[in-house]
């Protein structure tokens, strides 16, 4: 098990848990990323400090930070 | 929430029936709008916050016209604010708004799953729904196919597919909302996930007993729905204000209960809502083959590429700025030589007196004053509108990110700082772009400390009056160098007091960063101007109106009041003149001299000059005597007036710019009582500092009134600007005389 910012651009893998505050794990949750949900890391933007995913066939950013709280299973 | 529904209440008693149209950002939801309103569209607030709310008229077959409300773009109906909390007000009604005859709810086609997340969430609100199936074009791209009919059976409720870019399938969705209006009880088929722990079922009951009357609980879905909805949206550092204590309580108590048995009451929420969608996902939505590498794909390699993508975006960024700052300048420059030539018509038109000079100087110029601002105004929207409908302002969002989070600011209030360079005015109206009222609030504040235009000729005038036009080692200009130093200056004021406010007053906690990158899309041309022509008919009527009002206002303080005996005085010396002189240039230049000279000790006797003789006291610590003090008010009006309100106070006349010799040598023989110069490179200095930060600017103030719909923000920023302008140029003028200079 690993977080989602140490994953390499191209990897996928599947979410298990979210950490952090509440109203973080509910925002996440209800953009569609739930246990078991397939996460794909596409960039690193390092400049921004934000890297980009793809979850559901859609795009989001999220802050490095943030992504470590976000702990998932490589390999899916 | 098995419960079957009552029968309908009678709708509260209104003349047209409303529609709202609700939608993930992204979707196309505006676009949509438009087509269905034809434009027609009127731009409101939603009482309270400082959202816009727009709302058109919908013609439909059957049922006549309708009003069709913009709901804001949003992922869920949850809410942690009172700006998010807007969503699940306009589609339920709840107090203040209106409840909506109909929701039409736009899907994103590509992006079906997550899209249902929201359709779900409204029929549990058992208020009846129509779909639009948006980008269904864009399908195919990624090898993608949706069942329409099949995703209408499984949710119960019509699926119309369009594309709102090309225009398809809008008439159809007309009718289907013509036929939901017309049998609203097909169209709120229920809640589709029904919560089967009887644990979670006794947490929505007991949480349903504290909610509040005025949330009109008159069926058994809606009351669960919004139960469900407190569940999910109220914790103990939410900013619902208007939630009532009891249902906080209650929502809490269940929530640490749950806690305490290893539940967790969101996760049960979302999961079962998800679980729902996924399991019958297979029914209507097939992947026929693998997605390609997409345009966005290839774009944003280039585009979010650590080097190269900075470069364009710089380069982007550098575009719209120099747009901003040349490119609107012969529009400002025609607009300004017809607001002259028809104050010439109005002045050779009228007989000479006050109503003449009110005429002209006061109305005239006041309308000048606010339509100057028009070619920023429409030329900044232009270009957001297409950042936003591109696809490219979530980039720059994404890129931005770390700078402006340090200084507590979000990504997006990059635009908005930018734009200040230009001009304050366009810039706070472009805060709009961001979500949270505490981040528009926070970009209002600093964005006019950003060196914008209007205080070039101010910069301009000073430096090369009072510096000398030397080269540093031969190469680097004196002046030159001036200028770039005072960017720099106040750009590095505005990161200070935005870190400053945004950790103290404008404390706000930091909100994770969850940004939708949208795939890049052609943007919708009709749209972008019409969104421009929108915020520009805002600016017009609201805040112009302000500005119009203080343009006045500002004529009168420096009009009155009128010295019958001086001007009798002047006019002797005009008689004199022409009595003695012969006709000729000789005695034009004496009468236009005398001219000059009444205008300078008009304005020195006016009440605005008293004012300056008023304020003398508090600007002296700063090297300032009361003439300066006359044109810091007149510079009100619009910065670069101090050029010439400085120019009729020495009686040169008004007719001056920065490149006016007869003023810059003017300004450097000008001396005090005892024969000091008045002006010192120092004073020259101190006085830059103080143009660099007070927000002297009544159409900045107006439209910061506007945009917060309090006068709380703009008194705040004068008061706060005036006070650091104040101590920054005491700290420059004394500080340079205990290091010895003059």
């Amino acid at each position: 098990m690993t977080s989602l910012d140490l994953l390499r651009p191209g990897v996928s893998a599947r979410l298990v848990s979210i950490g952090g505050d509440r109203a973080f794990r509910c925002r996440l949750m209800e953009l569609g990323l739930l246990p078991g949900t397939v996460v794909r890391l596409i960039r690193r933007v390092d400049v921004g400090g934000v890297l980009e995913l793809e979850v559901r066939g859609c795009r989001l950013s999220v802050r490095h930070g943030e992504a470590r709280q976000v702990s998932v299973e490589a390999g899916a | 929430m098995s419960t079957p529904s009552s029968p309908t209440v009678a709708p509260p008693r209104r003349t047209t029936r409303r529609v709202a149209i609700a939608g993930n950002p992204n979707t196309g939801k505006t676009t949509l709008f438009n087509r269905l309103t034809g434009m027609s569209a009127k731009v409101g607030n939603y009482p309270g916050v400082t959202v816009e709310s727009e709302s058109g008229e919908l013609k439909l077959a059957r049922s006549g016209v309708v009003t069709l409300v913009d709901v804001p773009g949003t992922y869920s109906l949850t809410a942690r604010s009172a700006e998010e909390q807007i969503a699940i007000q306009a589609v339920c009604g709840l107090h203040p708004l209106e409840q909506p005859d109909a929701v039409v709810l736009v899907v994103d086609a590509t992006q079906l799953t997550r899209n249902l997340y929201l359709a779900l969430q409204i029929l549990e609100t058992d208020i009846p729904l129509v779909i639009a199936l948006n980008m269904v074009d864009m399908l195919g791209e990624l090898g993608l196919e949706i069942d329409a009919p099949a995703l209408g059976r499984e949710l119960g409720v019509r699926v119309v597919r369009v594309s709102a870019q090309h225009g398809d399938g809008v008439d159809e969705l007309r009718a289907a909302i013509d036929e939901t209006l017309q049998a609203p009880e097909r169209a709120r088929p229920g809640p589709r996930w029904i919560p089967a722990d009887p644990r979670l079922r006794a947490d929505i009951d007991a949480v349903a007993e504290h909610l509040p009357p005025l949330w009109r609980l008159d069926s058994a879905r809606r009351r669960d729905a919004l139960a469900l909805w407190a569940l999910l949206s109220l914790d103990e550092h939410d900013e619902l204000p208007d939630a009532p204590p009891k249902l906080r309580e209650t929502v809490l108590a269940r929530r640490r209960q749950a806690q305490a048995d290893g539940r967790e009451i969101e996760a049960e929420v979302i999961q079962g809502r998800y679980a729902w969608i996924d399991e019958r996902a297979p029914l209507f939505l097939r992947q026929r083959k693998a997605p390609g590498v997409s345009n966005t794909d290839r774009v944003d390699r280039v585009l979010l590429h650590p080097a190269l993508g900075f470069a364009v975006f710089l380069l982007v960024m550098g575009l719209v700025f120099q747009s901003l700052f040349s490119w609107a300048d012969p529009a400002i420059g025609l607009i300004e030589t017809a607001v002259g030539a028809l104050k010439a018509v109005a002045v050779g038109a009228l007989p000479a007196g006050l109503l003449n000079d009110f005429i002209a100087e006061g109305l005239i110029e006041g309308v000048g004053s606010v339509i100057v601002f028009l070619p920023q105004i429409l030329l900044l929207f232009f270009f957001i509108g297409v950042m936003e409908d591109s696809g490219y302002m979530a980039r720059v969002a994404f890129l931005m990110d770390r700078l402006m989070k340090s200084i507590g600011l979000h990504g997006r209030a990059f635009v908005p700082m930018m734009s200040g360079f230009a001009c304050a005015v366009p810039a706070i109206l472009a805060t709009r772009t961001m979500e949270r009222q505490r981040d528009r609030m926070l970009t209002m504040m600093v964005v006019p400390l950003m060196t914008c235009s209007a205080r070039l000729p101010v910069y301009s005038l000073l430096i090369a009056a009072l510096f000398p036009p030397d080269r540093i080692f031969g190469v680097l200009p004196v002046q030159g160098l001036l200028m770039v130093a005072m960017y720099v200056f106040s750009t590095a004021v505005a990161l200070v007091v935005a870190a400053v406010l945004g950790r103290t007053l404008l404390k706000g906690k930091s909100v994770p960063l969850l940004l939708e990158m949208p795939p890049y899309r052609v943007p919708h041309w009709p749209s972008v101007v019409a969104a421009m022509w929108r915020k520009t008919r805002v600016f017009l009527s609201e805040a112009g109106t302000v500005i119009l009002a203080c343009t006045v206002v500002m004529w009168l303080l420096l009009t009155f009041p009128r010295q019958a005996e001086t001007d009798a005085r002047f006019d002797e010396q005009i008689a004199a003149a022409q009595s003695s002189l012969p006709a000729g240039e000789a005695l034009e230049a004496r009468v236009a001299q005398i001219e000059n000279e009444r205008a300078g000790e008009a304005l020195r006797s006016s009440y605005g000059g008293r004012l300056g003789h008023a304020i003398e006291p508090v600007i002296e610590p700063l090297g300032f005597d009361w003439k300066i003090g006359v044109g810091l008010l007149g510079a009100f009006a619009a910065r670069e007036v101090f050029v010439s309100t400085m120019g009729v106070v020495y009686g040169i006349g008004e007719d001056v710019d920065e490149q006016s010799v007869g003023l810059r040598q003017r300004i450097k023989q000008e001396a005090h009582a005892d024969g000091r110069p008045v002006y010192t490179p120092l004073v020259g200095l101190a006085l830059m500092v103080f143009f660099a930060i007070a927000c002297q600017c009544m159409s900045t103030l107006a439209v910061v009134k506007r945009e917060t719909r309090s006068w709380t923000w703009p008194t705040f920023l004068f008061v706060y600007t005036g006070v650091l302008a104040w101590l920054l140029s005491f700290a420059v003028f004394q500080g340079g005389r205990l290091l010895g200079f003059s």
